[in-house]
């Protein structure tokens, strides 16, 4: 089954073409790694994805619908470039609030278990101001799995994560693909996303570079995809002898 | 049932924050009673024309003092990005503006609540007389201003001058509700019933309300997310 599809996405800021002609498509199950240097549109592709933006032309398609309607977007969990938590409400009160957003059947169970999985329990009644950068990120990691989403989209989910936070995320993106969840992360932390990916999708300069499966040589030299579809790197000298 | 509870929990949300930090509460009442003081010195207490510009003087108070809380409605969503996590969430965009406009309802009324005794002291005046439909219409008027302020507060939430922007849009739209609100309130104020002459006011309100309403929680999706 096809859980993400889009079709000739076209995305313009004024002039500006952020997103130019871009198509792909992915079964239910799949962690597909956007990848893609600063600017090449990974957050305007993943805005549109969650619906956070409309395309200015083409199709999206998410869980077999459009990812505006209510029903797909009670199932997507989202992390973004913001945390997404309130910092003058405690950390129960956050979470029981996205429950009631989410309309998560036994709120009061979803939001014990999330404080015990993130080691949160203990300061429940704490505000979030008051809380750690690792805290407040453990915290953003619960409001996103809260009411169990089947598709899951992170925009560079591990930048600026301590180690606890990093452990505890990979261990929930597994569990979640073990489920049959569907992933897409942004991030410039290759081996992490490869780790986890089946799929991998290149954006250069707002276009498609590279779309396909994730494989040995990508996990065995997280660069290779970068210097065999990316752009050359800045300083223009070619990457372990061959020109991208 | 969960269009109401997440309804409760948008509004919900806005009040604790507020009612926690008290940062857009202590700045607009602090205006508001000190637009009232400095007005008690410049208008005599016995005059006739008092009871006259009662209903103006209080509604350009509720005014101005009013935005300071709108502008805060969605620029509390910006730190964190909390905007998209809500926008993300399977809230429909009728219930995010409902949320929103009755959080921001409830801090004017607060604000209302202290502001018509202080009146009543600083002018010298007994405004009890008709307090149940001078409670009425100002919530009333208090939800035209929640209504268009939530609106443009969305409209303008990503702009840079948007304490700027916001009042400049509302208060020319909000014209017709002010003007309803003032002659009822110098009516009410005085002690007078509202006659049928003045019924056309209070219809103006209602329709003001229902239309607004309606209008703001059909667009305000497309106004977030385009």
């Amino acid at each position: 089954m096809t859980a993400l599809q889009a079709q000739a996405l076209w995305k313009y800021y004024g002039d500006f073409a952020a997103l130019q002609q871009v198509s792909f498509e992915f079964a239910a199950g799949s962690c597909v790694a956007l990848l893609g240097r600063n600017g090449a549109g990974k957050t305007t592709l993943l805005r549109i994805l969650a619906g956070l933006s409309q395309a200015s032309e083409g199709e999206v398609s998410i869980l077999g619908g459009n990812p505006r309607q209510a029903t797909v977007r009670s199932r997507i969990g989202i992390i973004g470039h913001g945390i997404g938590i309130y910092d003058e409400l405690s950390a129960e009160e956050n979470l029981f609030t996205f429950a009631r957003l989410y309309s998560v059947q036994n709120a009061a169970a979803a939001v014990d278990l999330w404080l015990e999985r993130t080691d949160l329990a203990r300061v429940r009644r704490g505000l979030a101001r008051e809380f750690s950068r690792g805290m407040r990120q453990r915290l953003a990691i619960a409001r996103a799995f809260l009411h169990n989403p089947t598709f899951l989209i992170l925009d560079e989910p591990f930048t600026s994560l301590d180690d606890r936070a990093i452990a505890l995320l990979q261990s929930l993106l597994r569990d979640a693909l073990a489920s049959g969840a569907t992933v897409v992360l942004s991030t410039h932390q290759l081996r992490e996303a490869l780790e986890l990916a089946t799929h991998v999708l290149l954006l250069n300069r707002g276009k498609l570079a590279f779309t396909g499966e994730r494989t040995a040589e990508m996990l065995a030299n997280p660069g290779w995809v970068y210097q065999h579809y990316g752009e050359p790197p800045a300083s223009a000298s070619p990457v372990n002898g061959e020109a991208a | 049932m969960n269009y109401l509870r997440q309804i409760g929990a948008v509004a919900g949300k806005d009040l604790r924050s507020e009612l926690r930090t008290k940062e857009a509460l202590n700045a607009s009442l602090s205006f508001a009673v000190v637009i009232l003081l400095l007005f008690s010195f410049v208008v005599d207490p016995d005059s006739e024309m008092l009871e006259q510009m009662s209903g103006g003087l209080l509604w350009m108070v509720f005014a101005f003092s009013g935005t300071l809380i709108l502008n805060r409605g969605f620029a509390r969503e910006l730190p964190n990005d909390c905007l998209d996590a809500l926008i993300a969430s399977p809230i429909p965009g009728s219930a995010l503006f409902l949320g929103k406009a009755i959080a921001n309802f409830t801090l004017i009324a607060i604000i209302q609540i202290i502001c018509f005794p202080v009146f009543g002291i600083l002018y010298n005046l007994t405004w009890t007389a008709q307090l149940p439909m001078l409670a009425a219409v100002s919530a009333l008027a208090t939800w035209s201003m929640a209504t268009l302020g939530t609106m443009f507060g969305a409209l303008t939430v990503n702009m840079q001058l948007r304490e700027l922007m916001l009042p400049m849009l509302i208060y020319p739209m909000l014209i017709p509700a002010l003007m309803a609100a003032m002659q009822l309130t110098t009516l009410l104020v005085s002690g007078q019933p509202i006659d049928a002459e003045h019924q056309i006011w209070l219809r103006v309100l209602i329709a003001f309300d229902i239309i607004f309403t309606s209008l703001a929680a059909m667009l305000v999706e497309t106004v977030l997310v385009g």
